[in-house]
């Protein structure tokens, strides 16, 4: 990995939406007037969360309400790969590169993403895709994966294949909403085929539970 | 913190150890020396460059030294106090591993780095790395980042030790500079590369134990063994820091600073850490006379004969103004030659300070400065230390952000680093300000240790005397000088000025003070003006022959119809007095330029040619007289602090009176051009440019 740098082009001022001021007043509830500083990772993640990355008007802008020098907020924001310090995509696709994903085919969608939306950190023409290789994101046995972050949140799509990523990245220029989750349709990360253990209706009926007594009840509550 | 004594075991040698050391600390007490880049005493410890492992017996890894305190230690099973190797095989190699990794991604670039000789990662990979490399990769290049026209950057070469960051955060109190990203790509940058803005940042330089931030004024200009060291003060600003010259040949090449707890501790302000290259310009290096209007070169026996000619004429009519920058063997030699022509119109407050009548202790700074560390609340008058003695300024933020000690402020003043509350602006407020019972007043008069600081805003103005009084009256009022502690102080802006008013160098019985000279003179009831260095005034003196004795083609020599060259600071030997009335000598660097004379050998020629001549041949007879004259000048090195306190009547200094209403504003409006040197300066200059511009340059 290279270092990470803010962007050349940067915006001339930044302000919150007002369902990020919502989510401010959350977070600052939580810290002590004299220790707001700690609400520094939420705010850039709102800020992240509403633009998509984080400019440096917004750096600016949350030093000042946290009422810390600017340099610190900007240390943080470079500290923490997750925060964009360029310009994504609507939805941006992030591909699992380490060891598991990439023994799996990462390799391929990464050619995908590259042949239909563009070089790596830079927004599609349309500005609805970008792409970026990314760390492990604990989904191993699921690999290859991606997780794509737009304003619906962040999903996971898994067990991909070249020809099924390209099909998302179709879906999601097409302005579809691709279903998160395996894409082989196999739930969560169940055996290839089917599941092979604890296949028994019984055991999720209830019919083989057994009553069990809990330590520190209230008499109360087991009447209930 | 208690003195809880703790027995531990150093390298098989017991010590006792007060409980709340580091080990790094405990080692150093026992005599062992700790290799370390990233800790400094005066800074907060952050423990990234692991430089310091030592072994602790019975652990199972090396410990860093710098960040584990000698309480955390643990005995031996059974019962033997905790012992530590400093010199084991696990330490060597422990030492080998760190200054491995250190130098991994470090440039072989010490022929061309100006760190060379004086690098700390040279030396400790010296004596603690290992012979050989085994790193055959490429190593990681960093682009240079633009810190301002201070501070040279090659960031390749910085090791991430952070102590930049610390101490800009900590003790200069601004915080610019921070590490981006992190693992291998970390860089120490200013925020967008904006130009350092405090007037500390010069330290860095110092505190920077690699090549990677230099001095840039400084840059590829000499090799630290070539350089002859002088050690000796500064007189940018009235504290007096210890500095150390380092010169070659006749130049001046930087000046660093020199440790004094006392003064400085080891920071000294940019301003006298940079104003070397003004030493080299504008020099006056030959006497010159004014012919037809243009001064031209002459030699020295026209030039004392024309000046022995112009001063033999009326004394009434004659007046003398000194400058910011004398020497106390000068002013005295001045003094003695005008006090036998029978000149009374003699002044050593260019800036027409009302200071000067009344107790030694009205024109000084009571507390010392080391004394801020006691302080526990302070009121600033007239005055913006952070333009008048930064280094000052940085004890008491340590004040504000060590001990939570309140700062109140009369007067405009700039950011000062650390909070404070503004009391009002003008006289109006320091009269009302004694005479409240709740606020500010209520936090000075409970304090055990008040602390009353009057800067020459308030001071140097028509009703500055009647400013010192009310100033007075507010210490008497609130307690701030009794048995054991002097809380009134006043804060000087120029090195001469505490030893020019304790020689009494200010108008004698019917004589004119530096503005009524200067009034007498443009209304043409003054034939000659005599100017020694005086150049922050209005230099217009109407028809009068002025005549200059400095070393600097500033403002005063402009106007004069006669110069007599002198010597700077780095040239000449001397004593000043700093605004504690410390009386410290300093050394001479570099010799005079050109035909320039040290400034009293000036005068001393001068009494020869008036038939005056004055008592002494050398400088130590001069300064025989001077301590037998003013026994005060005796105590060398020693502020006089509360000593005197039971007799200084604190509420009578100054004159009673009306005030006006005009605002306290500080007297350095811009703090890189405050005297003839700093203004021959390119680098003050580009200084003074920026902060003037902060934006249009930080764009470069």
């Amino acid at each position: 990995m290279s270092a990470r740098k803010i962007a050349l082009d940067q915006p001339e001022s930044f302000s919150f939406s007002k369902e990020s001021e919502k989510e401010i007043k959350f977070w600052l509830n939580k810290y002590p007037e004299a220790k707001k500083a700690s609400a520094v990772i939420p705010m850039l993640w709102i800020a992240q969360k509403q633009e998509g990355w984080v400019s440096e008007p917004a750096m600016r802008e949350i030093a000042d309400r946290l009422d810390m020098p600017k340099i610190r907020v900007m240390e943080v924001a470079t500290f923490y790969t997750m925060f964009n310090l360029e310009p994504a995509g609507e939805h941006l696709i992030q591909l699992c590169g380490t060891t598991p994903c990439w023994l799996r085919g990462a390799e391929d969608l990464k050619k995908v993403c590259a042949e239909k939306i563009g070089p790596r950190g830079q927004v599609s023409a349309d500005g609805k895709l970008s792409w970026m290789e990314v760390e492990c994101l604990g989904a191993c046995a699921n690999a290859p994966m991606v997780q794509i972050a737009n304003k619906a949140g962040d999903h996971y799509y898994e067990d991909l294949t070249a020809e099924t990523m390209g099909r998302i990245i179709d879906d999601l220029v097409a302005g579809k909403t691709p279903k998160p989750g395996s894409q082989t349709g196999r739930s969560c990360s169940e055996a290839e085929g089917g599941s092979m253990a604890l296949t028994d209706g019984a055991l999720y009926d209830g019919s083989l539970a057994k009553k069990v007594k809990l330590p520190n009840t209230s008499p109360k509550k087991e009447k209930a | 913190m208690t003195d809880n004594l703790r027995t531990i075991i150093i390298d098989g040698e017991e010590i006792d150890v007060p409980n709340h050391y580091t080990l790094l600390q405990a080692a150093e007490a026992a005599g062992k020396e700790i290799p370390r880049f990233c800790y400094h005493e005066r800074l907060s410890v952050a423990g990234n460059c692991r430089m310091c492992l030592v072994e602790l017996v019975g652990a199972p890894k090396p410990a860093a030294s710098c960040a584990m305190n000698v309480s955390d230690m643990r005995g031996g099973p059974n019962g033997e106090p905790p012992a530590m190797n400093t010199a084991s095989p696990m330490v060597k190699k422990a030492r080998e591993g760190v200054m491995e990794f250190l130098l991994i991604n470090h440039p072989l670039d010490c022929p061309i780095c100006d760190q060379g000789g004086e690098c700390d990662l040279q030396d400790q990979a010296m004596a603690y790395g290992r012979p050989g490399t085994r790193y055959t990769e490429n190593k990681r290049a960093v682009e240079d980042k633009n810190m301002g026209p201070l501070i040279k950057t090659i960031m390749t070469r910085c090791i991430q030790c952070t102590r930049c960051v610390r101490f800009v955060t900590e003790v200069a109190g601004s915080p610019e500079i921070g590490m981006l990203n992190r693992g291998e790509d970390a860089e120490i940058t200013t925020y967008l590369e904006a130009a350092v803005e405090s007037e500390l940042s010069g330290n860095v330089i110092d505190l920077c134990p690699v090549g990677a931030l230099t001095s840039k004024p400084y840059a590829y200009n000499a090799r630290p063994w070539e350089l002859k060291k002088t050690e000796t003060i500064d007189v940018m600003d009235a504290m007096g820091s210890w500095i150390r010259v380092d010169s070659r040949g006749p130049g001046v090449l930087r000046i660093m600073p020199r440790v004094n707890d006392e003064i400085n501790e080891e920071w000294i302000s940019d301003k006298t850490r940079f104003i070397w290259d003004g030493l080299q310009r504008q020099r006056l290096d030959a006497p010159y006379a004014r012919k037809d209007g243009k001064l031209v070169p002459v030699s020295w026996e026209e030039a004392l004969g024309l000046a022995a000619e112009k001063l033999s004429g009326n004394a009434k009519q004659i007046g003398v103004i000194a400058g910011d920058l004398n020497s106390i063997e000068e002013l005295k030699a001045a003094k003695d030659l005008f006090d036998a022509l029978g000149v009374t119109s003699i002044d050593g407050r260019q800036d027409g300070a009302k200071l000067g009548t009344g107790p030694r202790e009205s024109w000084l700074f009571n507390s010392t400065i080391a004394g801020i560390d006691e302080a526990d609340a302070i009121l600033l008058v007239g005055t913006d230390p952070r333009l008048e003695a930064p280094v000052l300024n940085a004890r008491i933020r340590r004040a504000w952000l060590e001990r939570d000690v309140k700062v109140g402020v009369i007067g405009e003043t700039g950011d000062l680093t650390y909070p404070f509350e503004q009391i009002g602006s003008g006289p109006e407020d320091l009269k009302g300000f004694g005479g409240k019972r709740s606020g500010f007043t209520k936090t000075l008069k409970d304090a055990e240790k008040p602390m009353i600081i009057v800067g020459m805003g308030a001071l140097a103005r028509k009703d500055g005397a009647q400013v010192l009084r009310a100033a007075g009256e507010l210490a008497a009022k609130v307690g701030a000088v009794k048995d054991g502690w002097n809380g009134f102080n006043v804060l000087q802006t120029a090195a001469s000025r505490v030893g020019a008013l304790d020689l009494g160098f200010v108008p004698g019985k019917g004589g004119k003070d530096a503005g009524g000279i200067q009034a007498a003179a443009k209304s043409g009831k003054m034939d000659t003006v005599v100017l020694m260095g005086a150049d922050e005034i209005d230099a217009d003196f109407g028809k009068a022959f002025v005549i200059y004795i400095g070393h600097h083609g500033d403002r005063g020599a402009h106007r004069a119809d006669l110069i007599l060259p002198g010597a700077a600071y780095t040239e000449k030997k001397g004593m000043w007095a700093n605004m504690e009335g410390r009386v410290q000598f300093n050394a001479r660097a570099v010799f005079p330029k050109g035909e320039a004379k040290e400034d009293w050998a000036i005068f001393r020629a001068l009494s020869d040619r008036l038939d005056k001549t004055l008592p002494y041949n050398s400088l130590e007879e001069l300064r025989e007289k001077l301590i037998a004259d003013h026994p005060v000048f005796g105590g060398i090195d020693h502020a006089p602090g509360h000593a005197t306190a039971a007799e200084f009547d604190v509420a009578s200094i100054g004159e009673a009176g009306d005030m006006g209403t005009e605002p306290f504003r500080s007297a350095v409006t811009d703090f890189y051009l405050t005297n003839a040197i700093a203004r021959a300066s390119k680098t003050m200059a580009d200084c003074s440019a920026l902060k003037s511009a902060p934006h249009a340059q930080a764009a470069e």
